[in-house]
């Protein structure tokens, strides 16, 4: 089996995209990043969507990102089954861009938090590889609105719950949802900072790993 | 003090003199970007 194509988007702001492809490179994967202005996707597996700052994080985070013209693509990418991971501001963006439920808002404390933390595995959708319910993960946070608040109408998928309580007030203590079509997925600790023992943890590649896996899955079903 | 509350005004110009359009205008501007319903609610003013 190739390896994994996957692109990382690329908006003004960004900032963890070239973490995001470095991290994806070092679990096999053959990463691309993609401009925001791109209309069309080359052919790709899976999507990533970094962290970082999209338009400055104007009006709300991630808000302005679902105009971009790659987003049209990604939409459709999404609704055709294959897998997109969302992390941090790319979580907030796939939540305003309507591809997972719920929204994201300012910290409890209303303080900006960088912490390692400790996450439980739930019902991570299709990036079930390494991820069986249970698992604990050691990754870090690093942001200022990472609140999850449920949207009433749709109940989400907890793909991860933080362990020991949030750092930063999310209802029932959520780290990261999947869509229904378990497809999607978004968390706000980091997966692509996790990769190497030497910065503290490596457990982020077993997330990585698993979305490479869910990519593969997904195109010799096609 | 009985109560307080904080929240953003937007003020937007528009090109258009009919006031329906206008508020129209401004609630499909609410709905596909201003507000997000999950967390935010939004009231147009005059």
């Amino acid at each position: 089996v190739s390896a994994a194509r996957v692109g990382v988007l690329v908006f003004p702001g960004s900032l963890d995209d070239r973490d995001m492809k470095r991290g994806f490179e070092l679990c096999g994967a053959e990463a691309q990043l993609v401009w925001h202005k791109d209309a069309r996707l080359p052919e790709l597996d899976g999507i990533g969507v970094p962290g970082g700052f999209s338009y400055g994080d104007y009006l709300r985070c991630g808000a302005m990102a679902r105009f971009s013209p790659v987003m049209r693509a990604v939409l459709e990418f999404a609704q055709s089954g294959k897998p997109v991971l969302g992390v941090c501001n790319g979580f907030q963006i796939l939540c305003e861009a309507g591809l997972l439920p719920g929204a994201l808002v300012r910290n409890r404390d209303l303080k900006y938090v960088c912490q390692d933390v400790r996450v439980a595995v739930e019902d991570p959708g299709k990036f079930r590889a390494e991820l069986p319910p249970g698992r604990a993960l050691v990754m870090p946070v690093k942001h200022g609105e990472g609140a999850y608040v449920p949207d009433p109408d749709h109940k989400p998928r907890v793909a991860f719950r933080y362990v020991g309580g949030s750092p930063n007030g999310s209802t029932d203590d959520i780290a990261g949802v999947a869509n229904a079509a378990g497809n999607v997925v978004g968390l706000m600790p980091h997966p692509e900072h996790a990769t190497d023992p030497l910065l503290g943890s490596s457990d982020g590649g077993a997330l990585l790993r698993s979305f490479l896996a869910a990519c593969i899955a997904a195109r010799t079903r096609r | 003090v009985t109560g307080v509350r904080t929240g953003k005004l937007i003020v937007l110009d528009l090109d258009t003199s009919d006031p329906a359009k206008a508020r129209a205008l401004a609630a499909e501007a609410c709905e596909k970007l201003l507000a997000n319903p999950v967390i935010e609610q939004y009231e147009i003013l005059s």
